[in-house]
């Protein structure tokens, strides 16, 4: 019983991880500009194709394949801002959220009619190995990975943002952009920035996948970015300890329901906890309540 | 009986405690004016009163055609047609509406025609329509804005468009009307017509004024009272001379050379 | 102008029964082949999406994503009636039974999410969309995942054009009175609209009610001419659609919803053998359009038919 509550905890972690990777780009990009980048999911798709690529076609081993992935992904992430959401800054927020959703399927179907539209599967570059602490609880080294890569790339976010310049021109821009740019802050250059690296993350999740789940396929971000999504709500929308925190959660929630309940419901626990959220306490587990001015 | 009584009226945000304590008398007809420095909590009052804000404690209560009506607690939308209207410190009309439409906007709480009406243009829709706008025309007169009547909020010059936003204001008959500011960004001139504009209104729409004014000229010549406001406190309250020389008003007002009207 | 039976919409009711007219004989000398008629019944039914959902986010400003959900509940509410009642009037029960199921479910979403703002209005209308559909995929009676076929089809151009012309008519009418100019200041702003007396939440649930209905009415036909319908036709895929022919028609522009659906079901049915192709130029049509025109082909303006009749006036220097 025990043991099988650790497991699931496990593989909840493991899961929560992938989706603390990309909710933090998420929760970056909305403390920034405001803007839900509905198109994040489909970055992370992109760092699993890359990383596919790199292993299948280069013959290259899983870390290399890794840096390539997040230097790939940050470079889509930064022509992405620059093309389609730098020329709506001062938009609408419903007009910079559709160009998102054009970004979004722009990236689904135009890799669909690149690659077609069948599942590929990864090349084994990690060796199957699996730990048994006790009889009943697996551990597989390529959970172990996920963790690790997660925690390293956590740590290291967290120092750019705390102990950099351009991670303390990222908290400024966030909490005011104006004031920032009086300051003589370049705002341009830290939305870039803020994009890049949470692009990277996303990548870094996807290559992650492919690896462990094995298969991956043009329309796979979909569904895990919205959990994403409702992860970074979850712990606070803006705030990054709350990305990680609301990603973990989902993960073990999501991994509990499949296991203890009816996996058919699981994707509708994630919209239900996003509902409730949303209802009850809007700006997240972390959030701080922002007021209009009248 | 006052048309309006306000009684211990406080609001904190966070820590921040914005009004506090703040009592307030309004006879009918009356112009009386709430001055007080930048973040005084003049606006914060305002909100309060017309329900945008819900007070931590404290009572408002209104004439609503006889009896006192208690409307701390009602929403902004209820307490409208109860009676109170209300001009924004920045502006806040429709921009991209008509001027003829924003002020027919404001006439809605008097339709009287239901949604099945207008789904299917039935004879209660016309006659309502042609009442409001032969109304919403009057007003437009009125405030010598119909000229521009098709023109867009957005693309009046300013001066306009606070009259514009007093006029929408007026639309919803109200029997208290709130000011905010509504000389703010204005030259001597454009200020004197709207002193006069202010005084002619009142007589008009038999109405009565709470005003808040950073300009000093308009209120001194026009309020009969005067509230200060000073931290989110009262801190004075009388005629336009006994304020004038009130020790505490000028030391709260120190630096600025504005009491000198 | 104090009637409904003036000069101008006499003139308008005769040139709909004549388009009508006109195309009913072209269905019956089979001039319009079956082909066109699937696009036609394509146009009709995404006008009516468009309209709808052009009432809620275009007119009212409130950015709903789930669309999808409203045109599912209204199809499978009709599939249901109409397959398991086989009188001909069970196809009006089975429309007009969409439509409240479908307005139904708008009022209880309305309620609790209307006080969210933008981006999380749009989440939380897209997770409510998905829950909708997630629900239908578990049951049995409407089939699972492989939903409901067979179902009879009592769509046809008569039907298509009735329930088009009077939903355009209707949110048309609605939009041109006072209560529909309520809807409109909550988009433009809602603090000021409220405190000119405009219970603001009424007004946006009315405008979620209605498109929701309408939206419904959309799905009935839908069953009902494509005898099969099935969850994932219904999902967050199919709520873009809708937006993105109302993004391109230009959101508070009914004529723009009208034209961008005809231009985009003829795109559509050209890109058929294509899906993936078609998909990319929608995306990027829709890019272009948020970058150099976001106010999309009509912007806020109507077409008005005065436009086309009246004569340039002479200008006097």
């Amino acid at each position: 019983m025990l043991e099988q509550l650790i497991q699931q905890l496990i593989n909840g972690l493991s899961l929560g991880s992938i989706y603390a990777l990309i909710a933090l780009g998420y929760t970056m990009v909305y403390g920034i500009i405001k803007l839900i980048n509905f198109a994040h999911g489909d970055i992370y798709m992109i760092g699993a194709y890359v990383g596919f690529a790199c292993i299948t076609y280069f013959g290259l081993g899983f870390f290399p394949s890794l840096v390539i992935a997040m230097v790939a992904c940050g470079l889509l992430g930064y022509l992405i801002e620059k093309i389609a959401y730098k020329p709506l800054r001062n938009a609408t927020r419903i007009a910079a959220l559709i160009t998102a959703i054009g970004v979004s399927l722009f990236l689904e179907y135009g890799t669909m009619f690149i690659v077609k539209a069948n599942v590929r599967t990864y090349p084994p570059v990690l060796a199957d190995l699996s730990f048994k602490p006790t009889s009943n609880i697996v551990i597989n080294i390529k959970q172990i990975y996920i963790f690790a890569v997660t925690i390293v790339l956590m740590i290291i976010l967290q120092y750019i943002v705390h102990r950099t310049r351009i991670g303390k021109a990222m908290r400024a821009v966030s909490a005011d952009m104006d004031a920032a740019q009086l300051m003589g802050i370049n705002v341009d250059h830290t939305i870039s920035f803020t994009f890049a690296i949470g692009s990277a993350l996303a990548g870094a999740a996807g290559i992650l996948v492919g690896v462990y789940y094995n298969s991956i396929d043009p329309l796979m971000g979909i569904l895990p970015g919205l959990k994403a999504f409702i992860a970074a709500v979850l712990g606070g929308i803006g705030v990054i300890p709350g990305a990680m925190i609301g990603g973990v959660a989902i993960g073990v929630v999501e991994t509990m329901v499949s296991g203890y309940g009816n996996s058919l419901y699981k994707d509708a626990v994630a919209y239900a906890i996003l509902i409730l959220i949303l209802i009850i306490k809007p700006s997240g587990l972390l959030g701080k309540n922002t007021r209009e001015k009248v | 009986m006052p048309l309006l009584a306000v009684k211990n009226l406080t609001k904190s945000f966070g820590g921040l405690t914005a009004v506090s304590n703040v009592s307030m008398t309004l006879q009918k007809g009356e112009l009386v004016g709430l001055i007080g420095p930048n973040g005084a909590g003049k606006t914060t009052v305002f909100n309060l009163l017309t329900g945008v804000y819900v007070p931590d404690s404290g009572t408002i209560e209104l004439d609503t055609g006889g009896s006192m009506t208690v409307i701390n607690g009602l929403k902004p939308y209820m307490i409208s047609k109860l009676g109170i209207a209300r001009t924004f410190q920045n502006i806040r009309l429709f921009k991209d509406l008509s001027v003829l439409d924003n002020i027919r906007i404001a006439m809605h709480q008097n339709v009287e025609y239901g949604i099945f009406s207008s789904f299917f243009r039935l004879s209660s829709f016309y006659k309502s329509e042609s009442t409001m706008l032969e109304k919403t025309n009057m007003l437009l007169d009125i405030f010598k804005l119909s000229d521009k009547k098709d023109e867009l909020a957005k693309n009046l010059p300013y001066g306009e468009q606070r009259r514009l936003e007093i006029a929408r204001a007026l639309a919803t008959r109200p029997s208290l009307l709130l000011l905010d500011e509504p000389a703010a960004g204005m030259n001597p001139n454009e200020t004197s017509e709207l002193t006069e504009l202010i005084d002619w209104i009142r007589k008009e729409f038999d109405l009565t004024i709470l005003l808040i004014e950073h300009d000093m000229s308009l209120v001194m010549r026009i309020c009969e009272r005067i509230y200060v406001l000073d931290y989110g406190t009262v801190i004075a309250e009388g005629k336009p001379e006994e304020i004038k020389n009130n020790k505490r008003v000028i030391e709260a007002y120190l630096g600025e050379e504005v009491l000198d009207a | 102008m104090n009637r409904v039976l003036n000069l101008k919409n006499i003139k308008y009711f005769i040139g709909l029964a004549a388009f009508y007219g006109i195309v009913q004989i072209l269905i019956f000398t089979n001039i319009l082949s079956d082909y066109y008629q699937v696009t036609m019944t394509t146009i009709c039914i995404n006008i009516i999406l468009a309209v709808s959902l052009n009432l809620i986010t275009g007119f009212t400003g409130q950015f709903s994503l789930g669309h999808a959900g409203f045109m599912s509940l209204g199809a499978y509410t009709c599939a249901l009636i109409t397959l398991h009642i086989s009188e001909q009037y069970s196809f009006f029960i089975g429309v007009f039974a969409g439509a409240l199921v479908a307005a139904l479910v708008g009022f209880l979403i309305g309620i609790p999410t209307l006080r969210l703002r933008g981006d999380y209005l749009a989440i939380a209308t897209l997770g409510l969309s998905e829950i909708i559909r997630i629900i239908i995929l578990n049951f049995d009676f409407t089939g699972g995942a492989s939903g409901l076929s067979g179902i009879p089809q009592y769509t046809n151009w008569t039907w298509l054009f009735i329930f088009t012309a009077a939903t355009v008519i209707i949110i048309k009418n609605f939009i041109n009175s006072s209560h529909g100019r309520a809807c409109i200041s909550i988009r433009e702003d809602e603090i000021a609209a409220e405190s000119m007396g405009i219970n603001v939440t009424k007004y946006k649930v009315m405008a979620f009610v209605i498109g929701a209905f309408f939206a419904g009415i959309a799905g009935a036909l839908y069953s009902s001419y494509f005898y099969f319908i099935k969850p994932d036709l219904f999902g967050f895929l199919k709520s873009i659609d809708i937006l993105v022919i109302v993004v391109l028609g230009g959101m508070g522009s009914i004529s723009g919803s009208i034209l961008a659906s005809v231009l985009l079901a003829i795109v559509s049915t050209y890109l058929q053998a294509f899906p993936e192709l078609r998909m990319v130029i929608y995306s990027l049509l829709l890019l272009i359009m948020m970058i150099f025109r976001p106010k999309g082909l009509m912007g806020t303006k109507e077409f008005r038919l005065d436009d086309f009749f009246r004569k340039k006036p002479i200008k006097v220097k």
